[in-house]
C-alpha cells in the first residue's frame, strides 16, 4: 500500500502538506525531522515510548463492546477507549512521544498552542512529567472561557500567556506560538497539538498517535475474528482521526470515515468542516483544506465543539478524502449533542463532545451500511476523549445548568 | 520595471536603499496611497506594499493591527493591485510582499501578470520557500517579475546558496531570529549574515529588514546591507496617530530621518 508510505521525503501527501514556513524556521524543522527520524529507527527510544504509554497513560486503552447502544443503533458498535487514557484523550499520547524527543534533541522547553486547554493541559502534563518547561498559549477568549483548563495548566507548573491578537481564539494562538519559536529555536521544541502543520509535524504526530489504530485493529481481530466494517472518528486537526486510520488504510474492505464538525450547519456558513465547505490552500504551514473567503483570507470556524472549532484540517486527511480512501462528512451540534445524549443514556459515558461527532456520524450511516452489506454492520468509533471537560457546555445545552 | 534600478542608483550614490513597508489598504485604500506617496516625497526610495493577511506570523503585533484594520475595512486583493499601481505611478519602485495562501487564491499565474501589468516589480514572500515555490518560479520568469526569498542566521550554508539561487532583484535578510517589529538594538547576526551571502553571490542586492526604527539605525544597517528595510517604526507612526493628517506627519518625518540615516554614511 503506497498511501501508508506517505508522506514523501519532504512532506507532501500529494498536492497536500509541505512546508509553508519563514526560512528562519526551516533549520529547527530539519533539526526535527532527523531527530524523530533516528529516535523512530532507535530500540530503546521506541521501547521507552512503549513503557511511558503502558505505565503512566494507560495503553493499551480497551476496545469496549458497547452492548446497549449497539441494541438501540440496530449494529455492533465497539468503542475505542481513549477517553481512559491518563488526562482523559487520546492527545497524551502525542505529548508524550514529543516531549520525549525534545529531551532527545537536548532542548529544555517546549512551547504549545491550546483551544479549549486540553492540547495545553496534556503539554503541561508532558512536561511535568519529563521535567521541562512549558510555555502555553492560549486565546484570551479562550482563557476567559476555560478558567478551569488555565488553572490545571498553572497547577501543573506551566506559563499561560493569552493571546489578544486577531480573533483571540485557537488560531492566533498558534500564530503566537509560531513566533515565538522563530526567536526561540535553539532552545525550544514546539509541541504542536495535532496532525498538522508543516512537515514532519504531520507524519510525526500521526505516528505517536498511531497507536490508537495499531491497537484497534489487533483488538478486532482478536475479538470479532476479523475488521470491521467502517471504523469512525471525529475530526477537527484531525490527530485521533488520523491515529486510529492509519493503521487500516491498507485494509480495502474497512471503510474509513471522518466527521467534520458541522457546528450550526453547513449551509448557515457558522460550521468548522474545512474539508465539506472550505477550499485548497496554505493555513499554519501546510497546503490543506481551509475555510476561507474567494481572497485567502481565513474564516471563523464555528462548533459547539472547542476541540473540532479550527479552520483548517491535518493534510493526510486532505489526501485521503481526494484520493477516495476516507470518507468526510459533517456532522451538526445538534446532531452530536443528540449522540452525547444517547451514549450517556445507554452506556453511562459521557463522551467528549468532539467524540459525540464521531458516534454520531457512526450512527447515521448505520442504514446505509446495513444496505450495502445485507447484515447488521460492524463499527469500530473512536472515542477519543471523556466528557468532564464538556460538563458546563452540555449541561447549558440540555438545559441543565443555566 | 525591475527593483535593480533603485539598487544601482543608490550604489552610484555610494548609499544603502530605504525600502518603506505599508499595509495596503491602511487605514483606508485611499489612505494608504496617501502614506505611501507620502514615504516616496520624504525620500524613501522603494515602497514595499503588503498585502494584509488574516495570519501573519512573521509579522509582530504592529503590522498585525495594522492588515486587521485594513482587512476589516473591506480590503481585497484586487484593491492592493490598484494601489500599487497608484504608487508605481510616483516614479518610486514597488515590490509587494506578501503571504502565500492570498496568492494561491488569486491564481499565481494571473496574480504575477496583473502585479506586472500594475507596474509591481515582484514579490517579498515570508512563507513560501523556493522549496515549494514550483508555480511561482515559473510565473515571475513568465512575467518578468523579482523574486525575494528570506534568509535567516540559521539558514545553512546549503540552503543559502540554493534561495540565492532563485532570488532575483534582491534577497531579504531576517536579521533577528524573531518577527517584525521595532527593537532598541539591531542585531549583531546581520552583518554576519550579510558576509555569508556576499561569499556566495557578489552581484545580488542584500536588505536587511526586522527592527530598525530611527535614522541611526538606518545608518548603522546601511554601512553593511544594500538595501534598509523599514516597517514597524513607519507603520507605527500612522497606528499611534489620532488622525490621518497627524499620522502623515509624523510618517514624513520618520521617513526623512530614515532617508537622512541611509545618506550618512559612505559606503
Amino acid at each position: 500500500m503506497t498511501d501508508l508510505l506517505l508522506p514523501d521525503a519532504t512532506g507532501h501527501f500529494g498536492p497536500f502538506g509541505g512546508r509553508f514556513i519563514p526560512e528562519a524556521l526551516v533549520a529547527a524543522l530539519d533539526e526535527l525531522d532527523a531527530a524523530y527520524r533516528a529516535a523512530k529507527a532507535d530500540p530503546a527510544f521506541v521501547a521507552e515510548f512503549e513503557g511511558m504509554l503502558r505505565d503512566y497513560a494507560g495503553a493499551p486503552s480497551a476496545l469496549y463492546e458497547a452492548r446497549r447502544l449497539s441494541a438501540q443503533a440496530g449494529a455492533r458498535i465497539l468503542l475505542k477507549r481513549e477517553d481512559l487514557l491518563h488526562t482523559g484523550a487520546h492527545k497524551v499520547r502525542n505529548v508524550l512521544g514529543q516531549a520525549l524527543l525534545t529531551k532527545r534533541m537536548g532542548k529544555r522547553r517546549v512551547i504549545a498552542e491550546t483551544g479549549a486547554g486540553q492540547h495545553g493541559v496534556a503539554a503541561a502534563t508532558a512536561a511535568a512529567y519529563l521535567d521541562l518547561d512549558c510555555v502555553v498559549y492560549m486565546g484570551e477568549l479562550d482563557t476567559e472561557r476555560q478558567a478551569l483548563n488555565v488553572a490545571r495548566m498553572r497547577m501543573l507548573g506551566a506559563q499561560v500567556i493569552p493571546v489578544a491578537t486577531g480573533s483571540r481564539t485557537l488560531k492566533d494562538a498558534l500564530n503566537e506560538a509560531l513566533r515565538d519559536w522563530v526567536a526561540s529555536v535553539d532552545e525550544t521544541h514546539y509541541l504542536l497539538g495535532t496532525a498538522a502543520g508543516p512537515h514532519p509535524f504531520p507524519e510525526l504526530v500521526r505516528d505517536f498517535v498511531g497507536g490508537i489504530g495499531r491497537e484497534a485493529r489487533a483488538q478486532s481481530l482478536e475479538k470479532l475474528g476479523g475488521l470491521p466494517d467502517a471504523v469512525a472518528a471525529c475530526v477537527g486537526g484531525g490527530s485521533n482521526a488520523i491515529g486510529i486510520f492509519h493503521a487500516f488504510v491498507p485494509d480495502e474492505g474497512v471503510r474509513l470515515y471522518g466527521f467534520e464538525a458541522g457546528g450550526d450547519g453547513v449551509s448557515t456558513g457558522r460550521t468548522a468542516a474545512s474539508i465539506t465547505a472550505g477550499s485548497k490552500g496554505v493555513l499554519h504551514g501546510a497546503r490543506t483544506y481551509v475555510l476561507q473567503d474567494a481572497d485567502g483570507q481565513t474564516l471563523e470556524s464555528h462548533s459547539i465543539s472547542a476541540g473540532l472549532d479550527y479552520p483548517a484540517v491535518g493534510p493526510e486527511h486532505a489526501w485521503l478524502h481526494d484520493s477516495g480512501r476516507a470518507i468526510y462528512e459533517p456532522v451538526d451540534d445538534d446532531e452530536a449533542m443528540a449522540a452525547f445524549q444517547l451514549l450517556c443514556r445507554t452506556e453511562g459515558i459521557i463522551p467528549a463532545i468532539e467524540s459525540a461527532h464521531a458516534l454520531a456520524g457512526a450512527l447515521r450511516i448505520i442504514p446505509k451500511l446495513a444496505e450495502e452489506l445485507g447484515r447488521e454492520p460492524v463499527i469500530v468509533v473512536n472515542l477519543s476523549g471523556r466528557g468532564d471537560k464538556d460538563a458546563h457546555t452540555a449541561g447549558r445545552y440540555f438545559g441543565i445548568l443555566a | 520595471m525591475s527593483i535593480s534600478v533603485a539598487f544601482e542608483k543608490a550604489r552610484a550614490e555610494g548609499r544603502a536603499v530605504l525600502v518603506g513597508c505599508m499595509p495596503a489598504g491602511f487605514p483606508t485604500v485611499d489612505g494608504s496611497i496617501a502614506a505611501m506617496t507620502a514615504m516616496v516625497e520624504a525620500g524613501v526610495d522603494v515602497i514595499e506594499v503588503e498585502i494584509p493577511y488574516s495570519d501573519p506570523v512573521m509579522d509582530g503585533p504592529v503590522i498585525q493591527k495594522a492588515s486587521d484594520i485594513a482587512l476589516a475595512g473591506g480590503v481585497r486583493t484586487a484593491d492592493t493591485l490598484r494601489i500599487i499601481e497608484a504608487v508605481a505611478a510616483t516614479g518610486a519602485p514597488v515590490v509587494t510582499m506578501t503571504y502565500w495562501n492570498p496568492i494561491e487564491q488569486y491564481g499565481v499565474d494571473a496574480f504575477a501578470r496583473d502585479l506586472a501589468a500594475a507596474g509591481g516589480t515582484g514579490l517579498i514572500t515570508p512563507d513560501l520557500i523556493p522549496d515549494e515555490a514550483h508555480d511561482w518560479l515559473a510565473a515571475s520568469d513568465a512575467h518578468g517579475l523579482d523574486r525575494t526569498f528570506l534568509v535567516s542566521p540559521s539558514s545553512t550554508d546549503a540552503r543559502l546558496a540554493m534561495t540565492l539561487g532563485h532570488c532575483r532583484g534582491f534577497v531579504y535578510a531576517t536579521a533577528l531570529m524573531g518577527v517584525t517589529g521595532a527593537r532598541e538594538q539591531t542585531s549583531s547576526a546581520a552583518p554576519a549574515l550579510v558576509s555569508r551571502i556576499r561569499a556566495v553571490t557578489a552581484d545580488l542586492p542584500v536588505g536587511v529588514g526586522l527592527g530598525v526604527r530611527d535614522g541611526a539605525q538606518a545608518a548603522e544597517v546601511g554601512s553593511f546591507a544594500d538595501g534598509v528595510i523599514v516597517g514597524s517604526a513607519l507603520i507605527r507612526c500612522m497606528v499611534d496617530a489620532p488622525d490621518e493628517a497627524s499620522g502623515l506627519s509624523a510618517l514624513r518625518t520618520l521617513s526623512a530621518e530614515l532617508a537622512a540615516g541611509v545618506r550618512a554614511v559612505e559606503r
